[in-house]
């Protein structure tokens, strides 16, 4: 199978497993966001769960690290590929008479969600693992130890309005990433179902509801916090 | 009508090439496109000039010599067509027209608007074709039994005349719509199982050493291919690769 993901085809797969991948991790990520707006202790208990279950931490987590980070670097190795392939460039083209401005335009709507990401990693990812793995702190707890600590941190990130703007430009392009990269993703394992209109639909209400709820959640905390 | 034409011209594949305005005056809309170009070459030759040099042969939307990218799209405006069936009315009186050759590293330029597409015929050496005994005891192909929709779909795929248009629309430079028919057209009938495994694993890799990029599915060319040919041959020959490298490491 080497020699199989070698090719531009295998390529084009193991693009597709790895969208596939963060497809159903950006559903959990939701999941447990979206309780935030309904329930500080639901949230606060779900956060303490993810955040200490030795299965999720040391066996999912670095699957995913691995899946996000495979997926861009792929992305980027493709996107040099393919700026190859034509060493000249026409002097007029029409794309916008043949494809989606989204299915033209994915290594920039990926550069938006990778300098997301690392905006993310610095709001919330790193401090977690300093105060979990740096300084030994696994309890959740604030520091005057009444509860847990997540739902005050998550207010807190959303309180400063250019972090909120940022994170709904970005959920804005990853709703435009996912609009082409969903049903794209069926297609590249030689899935026809995602051109018929039911996927198309189901990949479209994806792509909208799940940055949606990202972004409802942040500007939720912005106002409410 | 009268035109301002836009063309790439290119003395030969080392030459660096530029676009070079051309007029043109009493286009008949009932025109062909490739009519209009050989009024211009006959004006060309008339003032001592070199004509431009463009693929064409059948002039009916068969063979699939004619290319140019026109307006920034594969055979021009229209849809489901060759270029040597984009009739002039298409236009209007006044309008710049850019033509240029299809642009890929894998479709070098010969001169002009002519490129070499001798890529498409390497690849179809490498697997697009079945091995059969011809020296007289060949079998009638009807007695093989096929279902209409594979018979069908086989026959939608064998549409491809090899353009290039899908080369040429997609953003990447891929060759995948073509290759796809190219897998498809044998995958879908009995007589193309026996050399399945090794004829899709070699095409495929015979289109990836000619340099033509990776698909994104953008659908580029399924829109502008002139034969329709979809994006489902794509789907089939991916999942073809797959079932070939199960099968065969």
């Amino acid at each position: 199978m080497s020699g199989f993901f070698n090719s531009s085809i295998g390529r084009k797969y193991a693009m597709a497993f790895s969208a596939f991948f963060l497809i159903i991790f950006l559903v959990i990520h939701l999941a447990v966001n979206i309780t935030s707006v309904f329930s500080e202790d639901v949230f606060n208990d779900l956060s303490h769960f993810m955040g200490t279950n030795p299965l999720i931490q040391f066996g999912l987590q670095p699957i995913l690290i691995f899946g996000v980070v495979f997926h861009f670097v792929m992305g980027f190795v493709l996107e040099a590929k393919n700026k190859s392939a034509r060493n000249i460039k026409y002097a007029r083209n029409n794309g916008a008479a043949n494809s989606t401005w989204m299915s033209r335009n994915m290594i920039y709507s990926g550069l938006v969600i990778l300098a997301f990401i690392v905006l993310h990693f610095i709001d919330f990812w790193i401090p977690e693992l300093n105060t979990k793995y740096v300084q030994g702190d696994m309890s959740g707890l604030l520091a005057d130890g009444e509860g847990f600590r997540y739902f005050e941190e998550l207010q807190h990130k959303f309180v400063n309005p250019l972090r909120v703007g940022a994170y709904v430009i970005a959920f804005i392009l990853l709703a435009l990433h996912l609009l082409h990269g969903f049903t794209s993703a069926f297609q590249s394992v030689g899935a026809t179902m995602g051109r018929q209109k039911a996927m198309k639909n189901i990949g479209k209400a994806y792509s909208i509801l799940i940055p949606l709820g990202f972004i409802v959640v942040a500007l939720f905390h912005h106002f409410n916090h | 009508m009268n035109l301002t034409l836009k063309i790439w011209r290119q003395k030969g594949p080392q030459d660096k090439g530029k676009m070079v305005d051309y007029k043109v005056s009493d286009i008949s809309e009932h025109m062909s496109f490739l009519e209009m170009m050989d009024v211009l070459n006959e004006q060309l030759v008339n003032s001592g000039e070199e004509p431009v040099a463009f693929d064409h042969d059948c002039r009916e939307g068969i063979c699939g010599m004619c290319s140019l990218h026109i307006n920034g799209e594969a055979h021009g405006p229209d849809r489901g067509i060759t270029t040597c069936q984009l009739h002039m009315r298409m236009f209007k009186d006044g309008d710049t027209i850019t033509i240029e050759p299809w642009r890929a590293k894998a479709f070098p330029v010969i001169k002009d608007l002519v490129v070499d597409r001798s890529a498409f015929e390497r690849i179809q050496q490498a697997g697009g074709y079945i091995s059969v005994n011809t020296s007289g005891n060949t079998q009638d192909a009807n007695s093989i039994p096929i279902s209409k929709h594979a018979a069908d779909e086989a026959m939608d795929a064998a549409a491809c005349i090899g353009c290039g248009a899908c080369v040429a629309s997609c953003k990447n430079s891929s060759a995948m719509l073509f290759v796809g028919a190219k897998v498809s057209q044998f995958a879908l009938l009995p007589q193309g199982q026996v050399e399945a495994t090794d004829r899709v694993k070699n095409m495929v890799a015979q289109m990836d050493l000619e340099g033509f990029g990776n698909c994104t599915n953008t659908g580029a060319c399924e829109v502008e291919c002139p034969k329709g040919i979809t994006l489902e041959n794509i789907a089939r020959m991916n999942r073809e690769l797959f079932k070939a490298s199960l099968i065969k490491f």
